[in-house]
């Protein structure tokens, strides 16, 4: 009992992160039709750039700001020079680029910060709550996972509901030629729908990573789960990003406190197939068919 | 005043010549009507005075200043405002978000205060379903809404491909009869196309027959309405 | 985006490569023969080859073909019927860690490369199954999850596959016709670098004849209908689901044989060979070779083998330390699939094929296997 409720509170915390991580994905999918396989491989850069300056002596804060502002940067930077030109073009033509970049981002981070692995410091306690007698899998670190990304999907959720830039945005993702006929910057949108995106990731890559290691492949993993976390949303719905990352979470630590953690991947893979063939369009997208 | 001029303006898909050297010139508080067959060229002018088609030579220009080679976001903001023909709704927007996008347009070009009541005031209906989807409307009401939006954006010149495409006839003539207010009372400078030209030569001032990309005929509506060569020819009524 | 395979220095793979394009073009007779004339002329060139060149060549050659078998595997799915896989890195530890298991067995060679093929295949039918329903993103995605979570399986059944540390792979006895032939034709002893390779080459030369002529026949022309406009070739009478999954078994196998042949040559099959870094390369060698072309899969499989130490040589010489200039290698990859798709996304042979067209201009360039 106490196993199933460590590897729930466990699974939660996880789930938060893919949902974010998933909600990055998602932004870029509704604004570009590209799933961005770079997004961990991106991620992982910034939360190296955090690492760079904290171990200069600055504080967490001072390299989550570092990561973010990194993120919105390196999101604008890619989508103008290498997404731009593949915009629209054959899909397989972006997925090839995205996965050029995906290793391109990898190797350069190995160059410039090394493949061996860096522990990243977490700015609250790692030790779990006492729940009477009980040591329980869930700490004040736990704590802020969650709340941060809570404030990230309000944010955004307040970003696109009510205000201008919101609005614009969503009406450049969803049909361009109207929106450039209403004086819309289409380009602009998507480059900043980029960034916005990659700055979310960013904070997934630096939520995953406190308390624990980072080596240049550190994001892998967390790429396929958040893709099938999207998937399982229905790749279209932010709402079910965050439901689906949260599912995943919970299925996956299941799955790796019961079975081995070694089958994570494999049964994320199970899980994303089985998805994908018997309900294409995702367990909450409210869109009709979709073609997978 | 505000004057569209285009000046042998030319624009080709690939291979196919959409406009061959087509002059117009639509002048302030006048509704001027392109008439013509399918593949005309009528949508395809509407297409190259927006931006959304480079033209391969030829100008257009708006009070003089030339818009020939700007992006369609600079010629909306200019003051020209197209209303696509059937698919100018963005359909995962709700109404009022459709409407607030052409509000935005208006308040960036100093023209509007960004209230959607005179949209709700002209059209009822849009009013009743403001938090809707826009993807619930009927045709009729899509039409208004885009007419809606693009009237918000407080254009001195509107581009208005197929208004009367699928609707009623009721409608039409509500549309129409609005069209022409807007005009008398605003001085708007409107260019219709309409493959229904007995309705639009009705309320236009000036009529132009374009065929296969090029103009065939130029004159006043009431004249070309009259000419029974030129419409057994070229209008099909 | 032909500058990268021009700087490997050895220039043989490439100039048995452009003979091979030259044949295919000047014979008029039936494909099969043309193809068999081709394999024939082939195999000179790759005695020539391993005969003039060392040990070091040698075992660079062995590794050449194994990546050549994969890639052109990969090629027939992602060029010719146009389904992604970044899975196949994950289908070649399947292929070597049965070879693995075979050859502990004491089953000969030929029958475990067979038994390396089939399993793959097998495993490959499961996955084309899956694959057949997805397109694009979605299938990368699942295909990603396959490279990212198949080398779990090893980790899990430690016992049995060798866990993190790998499984050793024992090496194939050279039999002793292979030693006299050898000595025969160059007066010198074999090694086992250059057993090795020729079994590479053998087994690539083959799976290459045997892809060409597929390509050629019905079923190239199937998977390419598929590829170019699914739904007319739905009404056209072609079970689409099917021929996906015959493309991905086809891949799979390719794969599987590819894993059999960097068995036998590495002699270990561990987790950390297949990351999906081996993917990405194979993926790498086909686009930058040119989607749907066996000859450029050859030429990408080239690149990943002479491009890798050219590289890190390169990186030393600028001043970076051993392990940051083995990450050149990777880094250049993912710099060239980029630029690859943005600057000429028909590879190094499609730009070929242009210089080749300007240059003869009339003459009819037809499409190479």
């Amino acid at each position: 009992m106490q196993q199933f409720l460590n590897v729930t509170l466990t699974g939660l915390g996880q789930g938060a992160i893919y949902a974010a991580f998933a909600l990055a994905l998602v932004l870029i999918w509704r604004s570009t039709r590209i799933v961005n396989f770079a997004q961990g491989a991106m991620a992982m850069f910034t939360t190296y750039l955090a690492l760079t300056v904290i171990e200069a002596g600055q504080s967490y804060w001072v390299g989550l700001i570092v990561a973010l502002a990194g993120g919105l940067l390196m999101g604008a930077v890619v989508e103008r020079l290498v997404i731009r030109p593949v915009e629209g073009g054959p899909e397989l033509n972006a997925v090839i680029v995205t996965l050029g970049l995906f290793v391109a981002i990898q190797a350069l981070a190995a160059i410039l910060f090394g493949s061996t692995f860096k522990s990243f410091p977490a700015p609250f306690d790692l030790r779990g709550f006492t729940v009477g007698e009980v040591n329980i899998a869930f700490t004040p670190n736990s704590i802020y996972v969650i709340l941060a990304v809570v404030v990230v999907m309000v944010a955004l959720v307040a970003l696109f509901r009510f205000t201008d830039l919101g609005l614009k945005m969503r009406a450049a993702a969803f049909s361009q030629e109207v929106s450039r006929l209403l004086g819309v910057r289409v380009g602009r949108m998507l480059t900043l729908g980029w960034a916005l995106a990659a700055v979310v990731g960013s904070l997934a890559g630096l939520l995953i990573a406190g308390g624990s290691l980072v080596y240049p492949a550190y994001m892998d993993g967390v790429v396929v789960f958040g893709f099938v976390a999207a998937t399982l949303g229905g790749l279209d719905s932010p709402g079910g990003a965050v439901v689906g990352g949260l599912s995943i979470g919970l299925l996956l630590s299941y799955v790796s406190g019961y079975l081995g953690s070694e089958l994570v991947a494999l049964a994320a893979l199970a899980i994303l197939v089985a998805v994908l063939l018997v309900r294409p369009q995702g367990i909450f997208a409210k869109a009709a068919a979709r073609r997978v | 005043m505000s004057t569209l001029q285009i000046s042998g303006l030319t624009a080709a898909y690939g291979p196919v010549t959409a406009l061959d050297g087509v002059d117009v010139t639509a002048a302030k508080g006048q509704i001027t009507a392109v008439l013509g067959a399918n593949g005309a060229g009528k949508t395809t002018l509407l297409r190259t005075i927006s931006g959304l088609v480079r033209p391969t030579s030829g100008t257009v220009s708006l009070d003089g200043n030339d818009l020939t080679a700007a992006p369609a976001e600079t010629i909306a903001l200019a003051g020209i405002a197209h209303v696509p023909e059937g698919r100018g709704v963005i359909t995962e927007l709700t109404v009022e978000e459709n409407l607030r996008l052409g509000a935005l347009l208006g308040s960036a070009r100093k023209r509007t205060d960004g209230s959607l009541d005179m949209v709700y005031d002209l059209f009822p209906p849009l009013a009743e379903r403001r938090k809707r989807d826009a993807h619930t409307l009927s045709g009729g009401e899509r039409q208004m809404l885009v007419i809606g939006r693009a009237l918000l954006s407080g254009p001195e010149v509107l581009l208005l491909d197929e208004p009367s495409l699928g609707l009623a006839p009721r409608i039409v003539a509500q549309i129409f009869g609005l069209l022409r207010d807007l005009v008398d009372r605003d001085g708007v400078t409107v260019l219709l196309v309409e493959q229904n030209a007995r309705s639009a030569l009705s309320i236009a001032d000036i009529g132009i027959v374009l065929n296969l990309g090029k103009v065939v005929a130029r004159d006043d509506a009431a004249v070309l309405a009259a000419d029974d060569g030129l419409r057994h020819a070229y209008l099909g009524f | 985006m032909a500058a990268p395979t021009k700087d490997t220095e050895v220039g043989v793979p490439p100039a048995a490569a452009g003979r091979f394009a030259a044949f295919t073009r000047r014979m008029p007779s039936s494909t099969l023969g043309k193809h068999a004339l081709t394999l024939l002329v082939a195999f000179v060139v790759v005695v020539l080859v391993l005969e003039l060149t060392g040990p070091f060549r040698n075992s660079q050659f062995a590794t050449m073909a194994y990546y050549g078998i994969a890639a052109a595997g990969l090629t027939v799915l992602t060029g010719v019927n146009g389904q992604i896989s970044l899975g196949h890195g994950a289908l070649m530890a399947v292929g070597a860690y049965t070879t693995g298991l075979m050859l502990a067995a004491e089953i000969p060679l030929l029958v475990t490369m067979l038994g390396a093929m089939a399993v793959t295949a097998a495993v490959g039918a499961v996955v084309g199954v899956a694959a057949a329903r997805l397109h694009g993103p979605y299938l990368a995605g699942a295909t990603l999850a396959l490279a990212v979570g198949l080398p779990g399986l090893a980790i899990y059944f430690d016992h049995w596959l060798g866990g993190e540390q790998g499984m050793r792979i024992p090496s194939p006895q050279m039999p002793a016709w292979f030693s006299d032939a050898i000595y025969f034709l160059s007066a010198t002893e074999a090694s086992s670098a250059k057993y090795l390779a020729y079994i590479g080459w053998v087994t690539l030369l083959v799976v290459l004849f045997l892809l060409a002529n597929l390509m050629a026949g019905r079923t190239g022309r199937v998977w390419r209908a598929v590829r170019d406009d699914e739904v007319a070739a739905e009404l056209a009478g072609i079970p689409l689901g099917k021929v996906r999954v015959l493309a991905f078994v086809v891949s799979a196998a390719c794969a599987g044989i590819a894993g059999a042949v960097l068995g036998i040559v590495v002699r270990l099959a561990a987790p950390s060979g297949f990351t999906i870094v081996l993917s990405l390369g194979l993926l790498t060698a086909v686009v930058v070779g040119g989607l749907g072309s066996l000859v450029g899969a050859l030429l990408g499989s080239a690149l990943l083998v002479f491009l890798p130490p050219f590289v890190t040589n390169v990186g030393t010489d600028i001043g970076l330390d051993n392990t940051q200039a083995a990450q050149l290698a990777p880094f250049v990859y993912g710099a060239v699939l980029v630029l690859v798709m943005l600057l000429a996304p028909s590879g190094a042979v499609g730009v070929l094929k242009k210089l080749l067209k300007k240059l003869w201009i009339g003459r009819s360039t037809r499409r190479t296997g």
